[in-house]
């Protein structure tokens, strides 16, 4: 009774079986059938989402945010939706029909396929791809290439300067988040996402590995493009970046794509280091699981929300600085440890393998902190030091004053 | 005809298609948006082989990574859309000769190969190919050396990356 998805699948299957339809086509109908319960759940959960997003960033600014329509203003997203659709479609003229249109759907549909391979559940899960972590990679990938799609095909150099900021971020933070996910599958010795929430049996790895949880935090917020990170968007420089042309639905999609992948990236770092569906009794009674994984991902989103609504904009500088210069560095040395660590503490018992592996997190978080406040110390002294006076520009003065 | 050889053939004609578009197309963005269709046939071929880590990391480097830089230096360059002169140089004869040598002797040489009427062996169940992937990479009866020439490479390339940018004050 503890998994009723399970259970209707297979009466489902068995009605099928039952009507005289072969087993090979039984199978590609449940698949089917699976695909679209699961693309239409989540979208349900992005309506509610925009609701959320609202809410949430209206009492961080000390506002009510919407509470006209139900209660609680929860019907103001579907008021939403249907604002967007009867909108007008614009499409700028020179803009590039075919690749100006497909933008919008690789956004979102980037976002829904890595529903594939999210564990809501023990039981319940789209596939258990032996590639899984590789795959969302892969799908980042992918929606990178849907932003400047976006960008060029608008036909606005607000556009493109967007879709060349998104490239120069994503492509830079790929590196730390691949080498962050990289921890948890040398800890569980799996790719599969499922078989690492499995594999988080007496601890979660954010115990065992919380320098890597970070980084992996760090740069998928980085990857979605939320602020700290919003350069590519940046409404105060150049208008809204990538979507600046877009109306309607359209710009809905990107909208709703964005919002879904924050969710998306939140249950995926929830699965990898906050133990996904674990909970108390959620073997015996998977239904249980998809409760504690949308807990655990929605208090993640609502981190990310946290943050987006806290911090100013960074600097495109200094964006690239903290990632070649901070987090991939750290992100290496942080994996080389625990893979060592790992070989060094395999025959000892549970507890002392996990007190071991924290406390050399520990550790360089402490070293870390030191190296930075020494850097801190000569860049305030830097800082400090009278600035070179303009003097006119003059051959002989130059050449001796350098 | 099974369900598999008729995606195997839809794949095949997406894949040379827009290969083949990817050559002839003026516009420089849109022959790189086909090069990006292309790479991902070759995935789905991966895929269709029951080898879903070269299908996923196809995707990660060629589109993910290659691709992309491509369409960004593209875009880079200046009024790269309106481009109005030939296609071909002077040359374009002897590069069609070529082509064409090399196709017909890969030709020929395929053609004496057996694989093409073997049919693939069942994978069984517990088969983890990954996992013997990766000891294959990294075991001396294997592939490491190639493995290890390709990360120095790597790393050559990487330090040189730095030194071409490094600061001297």
């Amino acid at each position: 009774m503890g998994d009723p998805v399970t259970f209707i699948a297979q009466w489902l299957e068995n009605l099928l079986l039952g009507w005289g339809l072969s087993p090979q086509w039984v199978t590609i109908l449940m698949t089917i059938i699976g695909v679209a319960a699961i693309a239409i759940f989540v979208l349900l959960v992005d309506i509610l989402l925009v609701w959320v997003e609202r809410k949430v960033v209206a009492r961080f600014q000390d506002r009510l945010g919407p509470n006209r329509l139900g209660p609680f203003g929860l019907i103001q997203p579907i008021a939403d939706v249907i604002k967007l659709l009867i909108k007008e479609d614009i499409t700028p003229i020179g803009a590039d029909r075919i690749v100006y249109n497909l933008p919008p759907i690789i956004a979102l549909a980037t976002v829904l396929m890595l529903w594939a391979v999210i564990p809501l559940a023990p039981t319940i899960v789209g596939t258990d791809l032996d590639v899984g972590v590789l795959y969302v990679v892969a799908l980042g990938a992918l929606g990178t290439l849907g932003i400047i799609m976006a960008g060029w095909a608008s036909n606005n150099k607000y556009a493109l300067i967007g879709a060349f900021r998104t490239v120069a971020q994503m492509v830079s933070y790929e590196v730390p988040m691949v080498i962050a996910v990289m921890v948890p599958v040398l800890l569980a010795g799996t790719m599969g996402i499922n078989s690492i929430v499995f594999a988080q049996s007496p601890v979660w790895y954010v115990v065992v590995a919380p320098v890597a949880a970070l980084i992996l935090f760090i740069s998928a917020i980085a990857e979605l493009g939320r602020a700290p990170f919003d350069l590519a968007e940046a409404e105060s420089e150049i208008v809204a970046g990538f979507h600046i042309e877009y109306t309607g639905m359209k710009f809905g999609m990107f909208y709703a794509g964005e919002l879904l992948h924050a969710l998306t990236i939140s249950g995926l770092v929830a699965s990898l280091f906050l133990g996904g569906w674990r909970g108390p009794g959620a073997e015996a009674y998977p239904i249980l699981g998809v409760v504690y994984f949308f807990m655990k991902a929605f208090f993640l989103y609502w981190a990310i929300m946290w943050i987006k609504y806290s911090l100013p904009r960074i600097r495109i500088d200094h964006m690239l600085n903290f990632n070649w210069k901070f987090l991939t560095p750290l992100a290496l040395i942080v994996l080389i440890v625990t893979a060592i660590l790992d070989k060094l503490f395999a025959g000892f018992p549970e507890w002392l393998y996990v007190v071991g592996m924290l406390l050399a997190n520990l550790v360089i978080i402490w070293l870390t902190v030191q190296i930075l406040r020494n850097r801190a110390k000569v860049e305030r002294k830097r800082v400090a030091e009278p600035g070179p006076i303009a003097a006119p520009q003059n051959p002989s003065v130059s050449s001796t004053s350098s | 005809m099974s369900g598999l050889q008729i995606i195997f053939i839809l794949v095949a004609a997406l894949t040379l298609g827009a290969g083949l578009l990817a050559v002839t197309v003026r516009n420089l963005v849109h022959a790189a948006l086909w090069l990006i269709l292309a790479l991902f046939g070759v995935a789905i071929f991966f895929v269709l082989l029951n080898a879903g880590f070269l299908a996923v990391a196809q995707v990660v480097v060629y589109i993910g990574a290659i691709a992309i830089l491509m369409i960004f230096a593209i875009m880079l360059t200046q009024q790269v859309a309106s481009y109005k002169g030939t296609q071909l140089n002077a040359n374009w004869i002897w590069s069609a000769f070529i082509a064409v040598v090399v196709f017909a002797g890969l030709a020929w040489i395929l053609s004496s190969w057996s694989g093409f009427s073997t049919l693939p062996p069942e994978m069984s169940a517990r088969a983890d190919p990954l996992r013997q992937l990766g000891s294959a990479l990294v075991s001396p009866t294997a592939y490491v050396i190639p493995f290890e020439v390709a990360s120095v490479l790597l790393l050559a390339a990487l330090i040189g990356a730095i030194i071409i940018a490094w600061d001297r004050k």
